[in-house]
């Protein structure tokens, strides 16, 4: 448990998820992208099949530029790799053809709700640097 | 196909035993079902044993024969891991193998060691039953999950705060007389509305505390029951599992369980019952959230409707169909990898008339449902009495 052995504590030495960080780049360089299936089912890297209908053909589209919070919580104890982070607030934003869960930023946490607007971006964690999918509000 | 009787159940206290280790907590259970079974250890043709996290708690993979030494067996033993589902897997599979006739006693079980990780190393011990990639790297932690959904549960259905407090303080009164249970203390509801916020809705007494501890059951197939004369009145008529997708972004609903709702189904129509026929149930109520969840699973209730049903009394002890008279994972604990055989170690004794909370069960059958993760994985089993 003392965060330098890999997971999501990892620290820099952390060697890349292939698919998920390349996302997560995507999302930070503004190309954010999902899978979709032939049945318009989306889905997120690594994918060689579709969760929903068992597809495997998989195209990248472009990820929607906003999304709607779905659900939220504030986060008032956290796992020690977002320690200092709390409280924060947590959601599943809904982009059409997938949802995000991801940290919310860019408002007062008391005024998320359901329908808040967010954008997808990357940021960085309080607690020790790590990069983190934030969704940030409009 | 052979039925499957309970011959014997055992539990450690649940509480906070941070320095006893996981294979010492299952000794202790095991013996108990032993002697509560009257079948001989070499009888036993292998360990059934679900155990969550003791890679990152004890450093301990390979549990399995660890375990069986533990117990005193000489047989083969495999650690079933299903997040907090795990010895809920360990049961349904002990189950099946009976049936075909694979094996003619079975010992299952779980143990867990929590609290030698503190708050913070167990909730991130926890959190790894959620994606990682998708889920935790953005903050998720597991109260956080279900608060997730119960907030999706409120928008979509209604329901408060003090709806959930009144789940709390009807597992915590089921608690008081439970000598394994963690709290046995009553709250109010204002104690639980007056408790701090873990993640927005939930609060301190809307979670499960953090558990050490560990059960056990010896189950036989009905000719081994009959041909030894045991005094087995329980049997396990029913099995059902379901899964869903892992992460709460991909899953259709965010405020039902599907999972469960197969789980159940394949249950009921296993056993030939249908939900009617249910007196009695002990759920995964993690959360107090989780219970509403579970109670709408099983089809107690229709979506949305069992949000209110402890307020009502309808899920009390002298309600019409009481939930959790063990004091559920709420007050009783939640050593992860035991509490789904727990749960059938709790229905036996309520079913069989030797648990004190035996007097509020106005039925011959019970119903357990073990949920994993964010509900993602869910074993439902069907017990009956006298049958």
């Amino acid at each position: 448990m003392s965060g330098d052995a890999g997971g999501a504590s990892g620290g820099s030495e952390r060697v890349r998820d292939e698919g998920y960080d390349d996302f997560l780049d995507a999302i930070a360089a503004d190309e954010g992208f999902y899978l979709e299936c032939p049945e318009g089912h989306g889905s997120l890297p690594p994918r060689r099949v579709c969760p929903h209908c068992g597809a495997t053909e998989l195209t990248e589209v472009p990820l929607p530029a906003r999304g709607e919070v779905e659900t939220f919580t504030t986060v008032h104890v956290a796992a020690p790799s977002f320690a200092d982070d709390a409280p924060y607030v947590t959601a599943v934003a809904d982009f059409g053809g997938v949802r995000l869960t991801g940290v919310v930023r860019g408002v007062d946490p008391e005024t998320v709700e359901g329908g808040t607007e967010v954008t997808a971006d990357v940021g960085k964690t309080d607690t020790a640097g790590e990069r983190v999918l934030v969704l940030r509000a409009v | 196909m052979t039925g499957v009787r309970v011959a014997g159940v055992g539990l450690t206290h649940f509480g906070e035993h941070p320095e006893r280790t996981g294979r010492d907590l299952f000794a202790e259970a095991s013996e108990r079902a032993f002697a509560d079974a009257g079948v001989p250890r070499e009888d036993i043709e292998q360990l059934n044993y679900g155990n969550f996290m003791g890679a990152l708690s004890e450093h301990q993979g390979h549990q399995g024969p660890l375990m069986a030494e533990a117990a005193g067996l000489n047989a083969p033993a495999t650690r079933y891991e299903s997040a907090c589902a795990s010895s809920g897997v360990a049961v349904r599979e002990a189950v099946k193998d009976l049936r075909n006739g694979e094996a003619d006693a079975v010992l299952v079980g779980g143990a867990e060691r929590m609290n030698n990780l503190g708050t913070a190393g167990s909730t991130e011990g926890l959190a790894i039953a959620a994606d990682d990639l998708y889920e935790v790297r953005a903050g998720m932690t597991f109260p956080a999950a279900y608060a997730l959904m119960a907030r999706a549960y409120f928008d979509q259905y209604g329901g408060t705060q003090e709806d959930l407090a009144e789940i709390a303080v009807k597992n915590h009164d089921n608690a008081l007389g439970n000598e394994y249970a963690q709290y046995q203390s009553a709250i109010t509801v204002e104690d639980a509305l007056d408790a701090p916020t873990i993640a927005e809705p939930l609060g301190l007494f809307d979670a499960c505390p953090i558990t050490d501890g560990a059960s056990a059951a010896v189950l036989v197939s009905e000719e081994y029951a009959e041909a030894n004369e045991l005094d087995a009145p329980v049997a396990v008529t029913g099995t059902g599992q379901g899964g869903d997708k892992m992460a709460l972004q991909d899953r259709e609903f965010l405020a039902r369980t599907p999972a469960a709702e197969r789980a159940a189904e394949e249950a009921y129509a296993d056993a030939g019952i249908d939900t009617n026929d249910v007196a009695v149930a002990e759920v995964h109520d993690c959360f107090t959230i989780a219970e509403v969840l579970a109670l709408e699973a099983l089809d107690f209730y229709a979506p949305g409707e069992a949000i209110g049903a402890a307020a009502r009394g309808e899920t009390t002890r002298d309600g019409d169909r009481p939930i959790n008279l063990s004091g559920g994972l709420k007050a009783k604990g939640h050593p992860v990898g035991a509490t789904g055989t727990s749960q059938v170690v709790e229905m036996t004794r309520l079913l069989r008339g030797d648990h004190p909370n035996s007097d509020a069960v106005g039925g011959k059958v019970g119903v357990t449902h073990n949920a994993g993760g964010t509900v993602a994985s869910t074993t439902v089993h069907v017990l009956e009495v006298d049958v």
